[in-house]
């Protein structure tokens, strides 16, 4: 391309000659960069792996780190390992489903928030503004106070904060699917959306029991005692199908970030881009918060500590916003597991306790590059 | 010469209110066409319903005598580039992420060696490698415009839609973006039709001015024919003297007064008298 510019003075050949030498710099520099992000996430998830390790350590039962890994490869490689039936018990049975529901939650409160996001191009949405968790938490108020619920028995909450839920991320998606409706309508009306639903739990508090209020409290604080082995095929198959979907519109994402006039002289559509991946997320997160309840710092933070680290390409943000949104979660559970112990305070309360004082840190420190550079 | 872009009876209304109407005209290949018109003439309007990014209710536009409405999206993107006048700023995208993006309608999730060949070619092409790792969103509003012009270069089409390209940038930084494209048009590269607001910029570089009012076409030929102080002063209220300009080839535009006339300008109560030193 650049052939029919080549210069002809012997200045311009020299000032050529350094230009060159300087955008092959630029060009390594580029791909050591595009290595350090990729080592990152991979750090992470090492961290994530090793740190399962060291959480399940903590607690009333001594069991060493090695004694944990025994434990866990045992189950999966019997004729290699020995493994104690008490640490069966209590590693397999008790701590793990709670850290590997932390891993599943945190990561998928990442990746949504990364894409609610990028979507609406503000930096503000995230499951909770746009009043998701709210609407799980008016559904759960509705059963405990008045069971008024969809379906009865073990599954009455969760199929109610699930309901509700998805009918909070309906109503945002169907304004989005709105001629004309900007990203700043979205976020207003979820912060609305998010008003209401509060209101609305508020009476339904005012006329509960004590018994009634305890438990709406309790799920309002987000905890992950819910998680069991059983449920994770669920979460299995949901994440194996959203994750993908959601990775698929990566590209397009970046695009939407710089505006929608970019976008669609691009090639893409979109609006129809945002009503795919605004059902997705809104689907996604509605499954996990109907198990953890409110747990809103996970999907706002992880996606800035994500950008500020790697920049704003999405091909590999969803993915750290995610990771990271897993490793933020099930340390500020292990925090919230132990610091008191043997009383285990709600995982919600914590990871707000713990992160909002580190995510201002970071904001506050005024280092404008991102890290990488 | 063989037509590149062909526009017959263009309308297109926000709300029933109507802002481009019965618009016609043919952009010749290998040519620089500047649209120029006074704020909410409908210049941008206009070249949004060209490039579909707005969806025009009447008329129809042609690229290679091929209907736009007839090609996917992805498809016009292949053959229609388009610069904005600025672009969001939200997140940190770095020059380089920046020009990729343009590669998007030739390619689907990953990008090959070759596309970012194709991105290190044209940044070396626009002098962008010493920012080409920085955040867009610190560049100044130049460099911005050159990285925005270099998205458009990889996407690799033979017609640029440029919106306003030089607004808000100073004396130097305009000519250098009028000069690039000006430099690819003349090479052959691209067809481009830009909405500037600058006349003389506009005289010394476009072979053609379409001179817009109030969502019509009101002239159409080369900057000699279009700009006249009759037709400055229809379209912009103000008196002009028009100028020759480097031995007759080029039209320089002295602005004298506003005037009270029907255009849709506010006329100040007092208007100072201009001496004209000829």
């Amino acid at each position: 391309m650049s052939s029919e510019y080549e210069p002809v003075s012997e200045h311009a050949k020299k000032h050529r000659t350094e230009r060159k030498k300087k955008l092959e710099e630029v060009q390594k520099e580029h791909k050591r960069l595009q290595g350090r992000k990729v080592t990152f996430l991979a750090g992470i998830v090492g961290a994530i792996f090793i740190g399962i390790g060291f959480i399940i350590t903590i607690g009333p039962l001594d069991i060493s780190f090695f004694q944990v890994y025994e434990t866990l490869f045992a189950k999966v490689i019997p004729s290699f390992f020995n493994m104690d039936g008490m640490y069966e018990q209590i590693v397999w049975n008790i701590r793990l489903p709670r850290i590997i529901g932390g891993v599943f939650a945190g990561f998928g409160f990442g990746i949504c928030g990364c894409v609610m996001q990028a979507v609406l191009k503000n930096p503000l949405a995230s499951p909770f503004t746009l009043g998701i968790s709210a609407g799980a938490h008016f559904g759960v108020a509705l059963a405990a106070v008045f069971g008024v619920a969809v379906i009865g028995g073990a599954y009455l909450l969760i199929a109610n904060a699930f309901l509700f839920a998805m009918l909070c991320s309906l109503f945002i998606v169907a304004l989005a699917a709105l001629k004309g409706a900007t990203s700043e309508t979205l976020i207003l009306a979820g912060i609305a959306v998010n008003y209401l639903f509060s209101g609305l739990s508020q009476l339904m508090a005012y006329f509960a029991n004590d018994e009634q209020l305890r438990l709406m409290t309790t799920w309002g604080m987000g905890d992950l005692s819910a998680f069991s082995w059983n449920k994770f095929l669920l979460f299995f198959v949901i994440f194996a199908i959203c994750t993908p979907l959601l990775m698929s519109k990566a590209r397009d994402l970046n695009l939407m970030t710089i505006g929608d006039d970019s976008a669609k002289s691009l090639g893409v559509d979109a609006d129809r881009v945002r009503m795919f991946t605004m059902m997705i997320s809104s689907f996604l997160v509605a499954t996990i918060v109907c198990f953890t309840g409110t747990i809103g710092f996970i999907g706002l933070v992880a996606p800035h500590m994500a950008r500020m680290i790697i920049g704003a390409d999405h091909r590999i943000l969803i993915p750290a916003s995610g990771i990271l949104g897993a490793l933020l979660l099930i340390a500020a559970d292990a925090v919230a597991m132990n610091i008191i112990g043997p009383v285990v305070i709600p995982t919600g309360i914590m990871t707000a306790l713990l992160g909002v004082p580190f995510f201002l840190y970071l904001i506050l420190k005024g280092k404008r590059k991102e890290f990488w550079q | 010469m063989k037509i590149k872009l062909s526009v017959k009876e263009l309308e297109f209304a926000y709300d029933s209110v109507p802002v481009l109407s019965g618009l016609t005209m043919d952009i010749r290949e290998g040519s620089l066409v500047s649209v120029l018109g006074p704020n909410g003439c409908g210049k941008s309007t206009f070249l949004k319903c060209v490039n579909r990014i707005l969806q025009p209710q009447n008329g129809s536009v042609k690229i290679d005598d091929t209907c736009t409405g007839d090609l996917s999206r992805r498809e016009l993107a292949k053959r229609m580039s388009y610069v904005p006048q600025s672009s969001v700023r939200v997140f940190p995208h770095t020059v380089f992420d920046v020009i990729l993006m343009g590669r998007r309608p030739h390619l689907s999730w990953t990008s090959s060696g070759e596309d970012e060949e194709r991105v290190w070619d044209v940044i070396d092409l626009l002098g962008l490698e010493e920012i080409a790792l920085s955040s867009f969103n610190e560049l100044s509003g130049g460099q911005q415009q050159k990285a925005l012009i270099g998205r458009a270069l990889v996407q690799e089409t033979k017609l640029m839609l440029l919106d306003e390209p030089t607004s808000n940038l100073d004396l130097w930084h305009k000519m250098d973006v009028m000069r690039i494209v000006e430099d690819l048009v003349s090479h052959g590269k691209i067809t481009a039709m830009m909405a500037v607001h600058d006349l003389n910029m506009v005289a010394r570089f476009s072979h053609e001015i379409i001179m817009m009012k109030k969502g019509q076409i009101i002239s159409f030929g080369n900057p000699w024919e279009v700009l006249t102080p009759e037709n400055i002063a229809s379209v912009y209220g103000v008196e002009v003297e028009i100028r020759d300009l480097n031995g007759g080839d080029i039209p320089l535009v002295v602005p004298l007064r506003q005037m009270k006339d029907d255009c849709c300008m506010p006329v100040p109560p007092d208007t100072i008298p201009v001496t004209v030193v000829h």
